[in-house]
């Protein structure tokens, strides 16, 4: 037992919750902008995925991860795009869009990573690039916080600021209220003017667009190469955070860190003598458990205004 | 002849399913009138005033603004060209606050955020110019439907609204706040404003407005200055026969009671007391009416008398002496209870399917109506053509879905299906809303036939006409308590009763002060 405290409080567990954190947290915030805009958007898990290809293959032949990381982006706002066209043009279901989209990624991927890189696996052969890690100067001299902040992907930090974004975006701005306003009441939104597709069009676009940075992440970041369903569920988790977050930004980030910290937790164990299986189911079942303590909670809630 | 302010010519609207909700209407306003627009329900109003708010195309006709010929294809173009209008159901975003449903849409801006000082200066400034008195900074969903009203209101003439359509804007209104609203439409009538009143309620249309657009079954049956035309006429020529507001009521010898509640009280999970110490009875033969502006619990008394209460009450509640308790819907019908709920679209019918499946669907289980697994086709369709010919219900047939008839037109096949079952109690939570005058007056028949075959009938309503004319005995709640009884409603004023309902005033608490007074001076 006092490895395993020892391996939890430690400025390298701490770390280690803040990188694990970043595809859940860049995800959710994502689904977080479509939720508000009354749109579920559940194709999370193939948009990341998506970039995360997308990121490696443009990387990898134009020798720049900024480009290839702007292809990632791209390719995650492209499919949502297509994502918009079919559920708010030609009005197909929202969950079967998702689940399309999802199906089209996870195969879709593989099949392009062959033609590509004639592996059907990994993407191992390809020269692919890293995004940077910062060192931040002064910060990384502090003790304990140093080691935890410093020195983390470009997208962790970015992911961080995006809270910030997201919050002032959602709270503070025309678009925020707009889309709060379609979210809540369509036909208010409508009665003055405000079109309801264009908006919700608009919170799409940038949920694909978040998820594409954290499938980014997860090639460009997280590790330096694709493989298959490398998201392993990072989607859904984003989707579940956003949820237990009870759709505040504030919220979605805590339970973002939750996720990630159990994420960090089923990594960090593996050092230990417990079963790498049984470790490796810890971040779905957190999930489980969190949605189960939000569901019940938001019951309560409900029943309390209700009577 | 005055110039005309705007002008909708030969308007003919046909929907894709083939119904022509307008046949050559011609509309007309004058500038700085209250101009009415009455009719029955499926008139055919509500399309035109889509039409002229640019929610609808017309599919043939013209609408000429100032002499202009204009296009309306979104209600940004109306709002353009300064149209506004107050819908039936609020358009408001509960969780924002007054101001951001102000700005919804035209917000003001600093930097790239909303310029949130700015929206609320708007707001007072407007809210004060026209006696509109809002909080600005007040969120929506804490206010009173009369101040969301307000609000309503206000966010149209935001928007630069010279004429402002008003979709029966007083139906959700307690007298007073009714008062208030003419009041403050007579105020923007002075500032200018030319106003659009739909109302079902011929007595406010004749106190307010000065001309009147009669509409019926998608036509204009007639425009009048309100001066050179009687209620009685207005009602004839849109229902196309003399409504009688005056029911003839046989007299009868009440039977035993068949509801008694005492003592009943609830605490809701706020704490708050939803019901405070109920105690009524109703008998066989007699009509039980309960007024109240909405939300002083007489939603939680019927859920307390059809399985829809969740939690602990005190006190009692029996139908021919078996108690409620916690029984469900079902078990309750099976004591003999009908129930026709407040909200037809929702609770009272399922709106795809078909007008016989909705009526046997309280009842389906009874071995009259089916055989072993499978329903007895034929009877069902043979039940619901009887229904539908008593309860003349404007339909293609049995099979038509319930959800394409019009509101009054479903309430009947409600009102059929909970009278048909030969009830002991009827409980009936208004009744009436939002229907037509013809199927009002026919709901209201039908209900003093069940009164005359000895049906207990709690009648709950916020119709005042409806209820102090039906009711044989009149309860007022307030607060989740029955503040007043009245023997003789017909004899009672509106104004009185509303001040009850308000809380202005309390039968209970009235003696006790006199008794207190009385001990002071001895």
């Amino acid at each position: 037992m006092d490895s395993f405290w020892s391996v939890i409080f430690s400025t390298d567990f701490a770390f280690s919750v803040l990188r694990v954190t970043t595809p859940i947290l860049l995800a959710a915030l994502g689904a977080l902008i479509s939720n508000k805009a009354g749109i579920v958007n559940i194709g999370m898990e193939g948009t990341m995925l998506t970039g995360a290809l997308t990121g490696v293959i443009v990387s990898a032949y134009t020798g720049s991860a900024w480009v290839g990381l702007l292809g990632a982006v791209m390719s995650g706002i492209l499919l949502s795009a297509v994502l918009a066209y079919f559920t708010l043009k030609i009005k197909t279901h929202i969950i079967l869009g998702g689940i399309a989209i999802n199906m089209f990624a996870s195969g879709g991927t593989v099949f392009i990573l062959y033609m590509v890189s004639g592996d059907k696996g990994t993407s191992t052969s390809l020269q692919s690039k890293v995004l940077p890690n910062l060192h931040i100067p002064l910060l990384q001299d502090i003790p304990v916080l140093g080691p935890i902040l410093s020195g983390h992907n470009v997208l962790t930090y970015i992911s961080l600021l995006a809270v910030a974004g997201v919050y002032y975006l959602l709270k503070r701005t025309p678009l925020g209220l707009q889309l709060r306003s379609v979210g809540e009441n369509p036909q208010a939104a409508q009665s003055v003017g405000i079109s309801v597709v264009k908006i919700q069009t608009i919170a799409l676009l940038l949920s694909g667009f978040f998820a594409s940075l954290g499938g980014a992440f997860m090639s460009m970041g997280y590790l330096s190469l694709f493989t298959r369903d490398m998201t392993a569920g990072r989607g859904w988790i984003a989707i579940a955070a956003e949820a237990l977050g009870g759709g505040s930004t504030v919220g979605t980030f805590v339970a973002s860190l939750i996720f990630g910290a159990t994420n960090a937790m089923a990594n960090a164990l593996q050092i230990l003598k417990i079963p790498s299986e049984l470790v490796a189911t810890f971040p779905y079942a957190a999930t489980v458990i969190g949605l189960l303590v939000y569901a019940i909670a938001e019951t309560r809630r409900k029943k309390k205004k209700n009577s | 002849m005055q110039p005309q302010l705007l002008e909708m010519r030969k308007i003919t609207k046909v929907y894709p399913n083939g119904v022509a909700a307008n046949r050559n209407v011609d509309f007309a306003l004058q500038e700085g009138e209250i101009h009415a627009v009455a009719g029955e329900n499926g008139a055919g109003k509500s399309t035109l005033m889509k039409i002229l708010f640019g929610m609808e195309e017309p599919s043939e006709g013209e609408i000429l603004l100032r002499g202009e010929r204009v296009r309306f294809q979104t209600p940004q173009d109306a709002i353009g060209k300064g149209i506004g209008m107050v819908h039936q159901h609020f358009m408001l975003v509960p969780s924002f606050t007054v101001a951001e449903n102000m700005v919804l849409g035209m917000e003001p801006k600093k930097g790239l955020g909303i310029h949130v000082e700015e929206a609320v200066r708007m707001t007072q400034e407007l809210s004060d110019k026209y006696q509109l008195a809002v909080d600005p900074t007040a969120k929506v969903e804490s206010l009173s439907v009369g101040m969301k009203q307000k609000v309503e209101i206000l966010k149209a003439l935001i928007r630069g609204a010279k004429i402002l359509i008003l979709d029966e804007p007083t139906a959700v209104l307690t007298p007073q706040e009714t008062e208030e609203l003419f009041k403050q439409l007579l105020t923007l009538k002075r500032e200018g404003h030319t106003i659009v009143f739909i109302s079902h309620k011929l007595k406010e249309v004749k106190a307010i407005c000065d001309r009147i657009t009669i509409m019926r079954s998608g036509t204009t049956a007639g425009v009048f200055d309100m001066a050179d035309i009687t209620e009685q006429e207005i009602s004839r020529l849109m229902v196309g026969r003399d409504v009688v507001l005056k029911y003839n009521k046989e007299e009868i010898f009440y039977g035993p009671p068949v509801l008694r509640v005492s003592g009943l009280t609830y605490v809701n999970a706020l704490g708050k007391k939803a019901l405070n110490d109920i105690s009524l009875t109703v008998r066989a033969g007699e009509i039980v009416g309960i007024a109240g502006v909405e939300g002083n619990g007489q939603a939680e008394l019927v859920k307390a008398l059809t399985g829809g209460l969740e939690g602990k009450r005190q006190g009692s509640a029996a139908v021919n002496g078996s108690e409620i308790g916690n029984a469900d819907m079902r078990a309750i019908r099976e004591l003999g209870v009908s129930y026709v709920p407040e909200d037809r679209m929702s609770q009272g019918a399922a709106k795809e399917e078909s007008i016989s499946d909705n009526i046997i669907s309280t009842r389906y289980r009874n071995g009259e109506w089916n055989r072993g697994l499978f329903l007895r086709g034929k009877k069902i369709v043979k039940l619901a053509e009887k229904l539908i010919e008593d309860f003349k219900v404007r339909c293609s047939g049995p099979a038509q879905p319930i959800g394409m008839l019009s509101g009054g037109n479903m309430q009947k096949v409600i009102v059929a299906r909970e009278c048909s079952t030969d009830p002991i109690l009827l409980i009936a939570e208004q009744p009436t809303r939002g229907v037509d005058v013809g199927a009002a007056q026919l709901v209201h028949q039908k209900l003093l036939e069940m009164r005359s075959r000895n049906c207990a009938i709690l009648l709950i309503s916020a119709d005042l006409n409806e209820i102090m004319e039906l009711s044989d005995t009149l309860h007022v709640m307030y607060g989740g308590e029955l503040v007043a009884k009245f023997d003789k409603p017909s004899k009672v004023t509106e104004e009185e009763l509303g001040l009850y309902m308000l809380g202005l005033k309390n039968q209970h608490s009235t003696e006790e002060r006199g008794g207190a007074t009385d001990a002071e001076i001895l």
